[in-house]
Formats: C-alpha cells, sequence, structure tokens
C-alpha cells in the first residue's frame, strides 16, 4: 500500500495499560510496611544471623520460613548509586537524583531507594544518608520520601 | 537422552521502530521464513512454543493473536512464555524429551518502541519494595556497573571496548540495528547517560523477533546437513533480592553453565548482556579463555527486541555451525534485570 511505510500517516490512539489487583502483604512485609507507618524500620535475621533489611520471607541460603524481626537504623550508608537526570513520572523525587542501595544501621544488606542530591558530585558510595519521611504514611515503602545525605 | 538439533534460525532486520506494522505482521515473515528454509510447513511441527511480554504489547494474552502469524488451523498443539524466547525454546526441548514431539518451532518478538522501555521494565520488579519506586532499567543497571567500577572489577574504558567491539563485530550482521562505532576516546569523552553508564553502555531500544525450528535425531538430518545440536542446556535464578547479594557476579550463570557442559574447546560465545559491564559478569561466569570469540553477532548492545535476544544469541551460534564456519560454541540468555535469570546452552556440529 503506497504510503503504508511513512509513519507520519498513521493513525494514532493512547493506551494505557494497567493490571490493577490488590496484595495481601502477610507477616513480615506487612510488619515492615506497618513500622513505615510509626517511623520504625524492620529488618528480619537470616540462618547465618545477618540482618536484611528490607525484610524477606524466606532465608536466602536454607529456604525455610524467618520470623525474627528486628529494628534497625534510619540512617545507613549508600553501597552503590546511578544518577537519574531525568526522573520518570512516579518516581519519588522528581527532580535530578541519586538511585541507590542504602544499607542502614544494624543491617548487613541494602535497600533500593532514591538520595535526593543537587548533583552527582554530591554522592558517593559511602556517604551517610538518612531517611526524610513523608507527611503522610500510608504502609508503602513510599513512605520513606526519599534519603537525604548526612553532613558530616 | 533425545538428541535435539537446531535446523533453522530465522530474524528480523531490528530496528527501532516498526511503526508501519503490529507484532503480528512484524514476526510473521520471519517463522515463515524459518519453516520454509527446511522445506516445511506448520503441519510438519509438533509442538510451538513462543516468548513475549503483555507490558510490552499493551494487551492481556497478547500471544494468542500472534498465533495468527503461525496459522494455527488445524488446531496445533502450542504454548506459550511470558520471557525470552530462549525459555520458550527450553520448554520445547522438555516436550521433545518428554517425547511428546519430535519437531518444533520456537519464537520471540516484541515492539519496545510504543512505550517508555525503561518505564515498562520496572513493573517486572519486586513489587513492594522496589516497584512503587518505579526505578528506570538503566539506573538500575548503573547500580551493578557502579559495584564492578568500585570493586575494580572493571573501568570505564573497559566497558567502552566491550560496547566498541560488539558494534563493530556488528559490522558484518545485516540485522543488526547498531553497526559500527565512534572511536573509543570519543565515546569515553561524551557525558553520562546515567552515571557511572554513557549511552554507549547500553543497549538500543528495539522492535524485531526471530524463529527457530528444533528437530530430534534423524529427522534433523533429513532437513539439513548439518544440524547444530544441543548438547546440554539448563537455567538457573539469583535472588530479585539486589541489596541482599553481589551483583558483580551472577552464581546462577556459572552453575547453569556446568550443567549444560561448558569446557574448554569453544569456537564462539554468544552472550545475552544489554549492558557493556554485564558482558564481562557473563563471560566470567561462563570460564571463557581468550581465545573464545565473543558476540560475533554484535550482541543485544547491537540489537535488542525484547524477549527474543536470548532466542537470536542460540540461532547466532546455531547458524554458524549449520554453516560450517566453527564446530562448537556456547549461548548464553537472560532475563529480568541485573542478570537475574539466565540459560546456557551448548551447541555442537556432527
Amino acid at each position: 500500500m503506497a504510503g503504508a511505510n511513512n509513519s507520519q500517516d498513521l493513525l494514532r490512539a493512547p493506551l494505557t495499560i494497567e493490571f490493577g489487583f490488590s496484595r495481601t502483604t502477610g507477616p513480615v512485609i506487612g510488619a515492615f510496611l506497618t513500622g513505615l507507618v510509626e517511623q520504625r524500620v524492620l529488618g528480619i535475621k537470616d540462618s547465618t544471623g545477618r540482618i536484611v533489611c528490607p525484610p524477606v520471607e524466606y532465608d536466602s541460603v536454607t529456604g525455610e520460613p524467618i520470623t525474627e524481626m528486628v529494628e534497625v537504623g534510619t540512617e545507613g550508608i549508600i553501597t552503590s548509586w546511578s544518577w537519574v537526570n531525568t526522573p520518570r513520572e512516579g518516581q519519588p523525587v522528581q527532580d535530578p537524583h541519586a538511585l541507590a542501595l542504602i544499607r542502614l544501621d544494624g543491617a548487613d544488606t541494602a535497600m533500593m531507594h532514591v538520595v535526593a542530591a543537587d548533583s552527582d558530585e554530591e554522592v558517593a558510595t559511602g556517604a551517610r544518608v538518612r531517611i526524610r519521611w513523608s507527611a503522610e504514611r500510608t504502609g508503602q515503602i513510599t513512605d520513606i520520601e526519599c534519603f537525604e545525605l548526612v553532613e558530616e | 537422552m533425545t538428541e535435539v538439533a537446531i535446523v533453522s534460525f530465522a530474524q528480523t532486520d531490528h530496528q527501532r521502530a516498526r511503526p508501519e506494522v503490529n507484532e503480528v505482521e512484524m514476526v510473521q515473515p520471519v517463522i515463515h521464513q524459518a519453516l520454509e528454509d527446511v522445506g516445511a510447513t506448520i503441519s510438519d511441527i509438533d509442538f510451538t512454543c513462543s516468548g513475549s511480554s503483555d507490558y510490552l504489547a499493551g494487551q492481556a494474552f497478547s500471544f494468542v493473536m500472534t498465533l495468527d502469524a503461525v496459522g494455527a488451523w488445524p488446531p496445533i498443539a502450542e504454548s506459550h512464555v511470558e520471557m525470552d524466547g530462549a525459555w520458550a525454546l527450553y520448554e520445547a526441548w522438555l516436550k521433545i524429551q518428554a517425547g511428546h514431539a519430535d519437531t518444533a518451532l520456537v519464537y520471540g518478538y516484541s515492539k519496545a518502541s510504543p512505550g517508555d522501555l525503561p518505564r515498562v521494565l520496572s513493573r517486572g520488579l519486586d513489587p513492594y519494595y522496589q516497584g512503587p519506586l518505579w526505578p528506570d532499567s538503566v539506573a538500575v543497571a548503573g547500580l551493578q556497573a557502579r559495584q564492578m567500577l568500585d570493586s575494580a572489577m572493571i573501568t570505564e574504558a573497559e566497558m567502552t571496548e566491550i560496547a566498541f567491539r560488539n558494534r563493530e563485530s556488528a559490522e558484518n550482521n545485516p540485522h543488526a540495528q547498531l553497526r559500527g562505532s565512534a572511536p573509543v576516546e570519543e565515546l569515553l569523552a561524551q557525558d553520562y547517560l546515567c552515571n557511572p553508564l554513557r549511552k554507549h553502555d547500553c543497549a538500543p531500544i528495539t522492535d524485531g523477533g526471530c524463529a527457530i525450528v528444533l528437530a530430534a535425531g534423524d529427522k534433523a538430518r533429513d532437513w539439513v546437513d548439518r544440524p547444530a545440536w544441543l548438547r546440554g542446556i539448563d537455567h538457573r535464578i539469583d535472588s530479585h533480592n539486589f541489596g541482599g547479594r553481589d551483583l558483580t557476579v551472577a552464581p546462577s550463570i556459572a552453575i547453569a553453565a556446568e550443567s549444560a557442559g561448558v569446557s574448554p574447546g569453544l569456537d564462539v560465545a554468544e552472550v545475552h548482556a544489554p549492558f557493556s559491564h554485564q558482558e564481562k559478569i557473563v563471560t566470567t561466569g561462563l570460564g571463557l579463555s581468550d581465545s573464545v570469540e565473543v558476540n560475533p553477532s554484535g550482541g543485544a548492545l547491537a540489537a535488542n527486541p525484547m524477549m527474543a535476544a536470548g532466542l537470536v544469541r542460540l540461532g547466532e551460534v546455531a547458524k554458524r555451525i549449520m554453516s560450517e564456519e566453527i564446530d562448537r560454541g556456547v549461548a548464553h540468555a537472560t532475563g529480568g534485570q541485573l542478570l537475574q535469570q539466565n540459560l546456557v546452552a551448548v551447541l555442537e556440529g556432527e
């Protein structure tokens, strides 16, 4: 068909795709998310004694259920990061920011979240950060609005 | 074990966007080329399996529509995986091992162009701890590259050299999307796309697909002079808890490689590494020696059709065996982000 390869001739329409459903978060993830409402962060002790935060329901080595929840700190250090120049819809910080892995004080594993900073030159592996809480907390990971750098 | 071989492979000319065709129209010529190349029709195929993604198609059960490209009347035995087509090939291989089929058609495809791919891929992450943050896939990959850089496992120059080599190799691949590269020094001088990643470290966004025909034993020998025998195949997975493991290694690759029978004496490796630093993790996990040529096709850095780029790796190795260019090679496919899931296959001529 003549002109069929000319993309300017193509009809276009927006499409919003959504698979909406709700989940029951259970005794481990649910406890963590409930803790966030109260500005508390919980981890969980695994079979090797490591504190995993955010907590997981099953031991990563043995596969057995784990249940011993432990409170960890609200400050920690960046264990890895990348710089988001162009924030996308839905991301917690709408200015350029860092996506980061953050190991909270008292935890042995890291949490993925974002770090607010003015430029990538301010961010470094090992840098100290603290939680900035959302004003309205509803039991979601976004109850942590973001992390901010701690001046030392 | 039943001997199973790849006897045919066809792929699209991978492009940034194919707005003039839908997914069915895009993949149909490739499916039929793969069949025609061995003189087969769909009635010669015992089992059909595809890999695709509803999240990319924007439609539930989108793979059902694509069966129109196969021709599903009279009724055919078929299945689908919401994964790269390499995993569809694994299912077809199992079907043959179970004695339920002697021949199989496998294909994978997607059009990533209509949506914002880095955002769409965030829907594959942990839905409680990560998904609500909508982390884009380039930034997630940057976390892994940073850990490798911090632990001196790679340098930004080495990452750039990997990208350069793949795209230069793609000069010889008429199906590749990105063929040729600016010099390493010029690439390294560019700004970050997402510190520590530059644009050249990332696979392109691609619309495309591919198809493979499998056959068992003498059926394979009937169809082609030199089948590419699947000597071993396995797939394994690492934790989705990215903050809980060392991102600089993918233990699942080494386990799959051992199980698939990766050993010295390989001519070629085709590895599915959508980011430059990931190629080093894969080749290390596979335990490849320096004598093995990696990604003569240009790999995923030269064309990255989602849900097909892993199956293309198997096809690229098989093609070289069938044409007697090489005797033995290894193919690797990955799924999810940060090399979370990995499939390894060893292919060999008679």
